[in-house]
């Protein structure tokens, strides 16, 4: 396993009140995404547990785009990653800014 | 046949959420508390947060229910130590409580990397589940997960009160690759999907009394059937257990010989048996209504 941790300046916010949410599953070509709510609203935090190693360059570059794109300030996110291709952890990333937006059910 | 709601397609959560009340649902010991599994860094393995089961409680048709989801998509839904001590602390709060259980099953049975660990914990919850039940405990299995119910899994599923199971759902002790490898290719072809499916799939498991409803593969049927058969009582004394042993030794000496499914549904009385694979439950319920053997709340 290859252990990672990106410290990122998003330029937004995360929105809605929800303190986590989790999606996605660790599954051969998945990852699931834990997110808390508990950091300062200009910091996102994303630590990665991943089974392919090497990779480094090609996460920078997922996280990069997504916290340019989603609101992910004042997030923490925890990712255990099966060996997820770049599309799909975009993908997951997206999901969980979604979901920490709703209403607890 | 899949559907907008398939219990097959769903994740363990989503299963949860739409199984119980809306909105009714608190979990125990969430992934955010990351009692992850001790045993899988050691093999260079990924963990879950959650360790591949979820535990909680919440409400069907407003009564309290406890509830167990294994995540089937996580290392076949197998059960290690952490996965197996939250579902033993889950029964043991349900004698506790007196609140029935429903344990969403999918599961290849123990995970080997834990091995030791791992079968400790199917004893651990068997011994709970019937302690459970001997308190007056429903304890009801619902099977209809990619992974079946295999292993250590389907022994805990024969302790269980009733079983629920869709066409999907397949339950048997050993799984159709160890039972190739052990005993050859002759005795069972694993690549036989309609051989697997016939042995060991929802629709024979409920024919020859191996579990209790027949739902359909969506989540909502899963529901509707979860509420008829908490409506009975679940009751395990020796009188049951008595008369279970005698109709498993008597359809042993009935079927014992019989070399394919479709020999026993011949002989159960089923009309065209050979077209019940194919039927939709509707049609394999009409037409097998008073043919199948009933189980005694033990199997």
């Amino acid at each position: 396993m290859e252990k990672l941790s990106f410290t990122m300046k998003p330029s937004t916010p995360a929105t809605g009140t929800r303190a986590r949410a989790i999606v996605g599953v660790v599954a051969s070509g998945n990852l699931e995404v834990l997110l808390e709510r508990n950091l300062p609203a200009n910091i996102c935090i994303i630590d990665i547990a991943t089974a392919a190693r090497g990779f480094a360059a090609v996460w920078e570059a997922v996280i990069e785009d997504f916290v340019t794109r989603r609101p992910a300030g004042g997030l923490h996110i925890s990712i255990n990653d099966g060996g997820a291709r770049p599309d799909m952890v975009s993908l997951r990333l997206a999901q969980g800014v979604r979901l920490i937006e709703e209403l607890e059910a | 046949m899949t559907s907008e709601n398939s219990w097959y397609e769903a994740g363990a959560r989503q299963r949860v959420a739409a199984l119980l009340d809306p909105g009714s649902f608190a979990e125990f010991i969430g992934p955010e508390q990351r009692e992850i599994s001790p045993h899988l860094a050691i093999f260079d393995l990924p963990e879950q947060f959650d360790d591949g089961i979820i535990v909680g409680h919440g409400t069907l048709e407003g009564r309290r229910i406890l509830v167990a989801a294994q995540e089937g998509r996580f290392m076949g839904g197998a059960f290690g130590e952490v996965h197996g001590a939250k579902l033993t602390g889950l029964l043991r709060a349900a004698r506790t409580l007196g609140e029935p259980v429903l344990i969403l099953f999918d599961t290849g049975g123990v995970r080997l990397q834990e091995a030791n660990a791992g079968e400790l914990a199917i004893a651990e919850i068997m011994r709970a589940l019937v302690e459970a039940r001997m308190a007056g405990v429903q304890v009801v299995g619902l099977i209809g997960g990619r992974a079946g119910c295999y292993g250590g899994g389907s022994l805990i599923a024969g302790c269980c009160s009733a079983l629920i199971v869709s066409e999907q759902g397949r339950i048997s002790v050993s799984g159709p690759e160890v039972i190739e490898t052990n005993k050859g290719i002759e005795e069972f072809d694993s690549r036989d999907r309609a051989l697997v499916w016939r042995t060991m799939g929802g629709k024979h498991r409920y024919l020859i009394g191996g579990a209790d409803a027949f739902a359909d593969d969506d989540v909502l049927a899963f529901r509707e059937a979860a509420l008829i058969v908490l409506a009975g009582n679940g009751r395990l004394d020796a009188d049951v257990l008595e008369a279970e042993q005698q109709r498993l030794e008597h359809r042993l000496h009935r079927f014992g010989k019989a070399h394919d499914a479709i020999d026993i549904w011949t002989d159960i009385g089923v009309s065209e048996p050979t077209e019940i694979p194919g039927l939709a439950t509707d049609e394999f319920l009409r037409r097998t209504t008073n043919k199948r053997e009933t189980a005694n709340g033990a199997r």
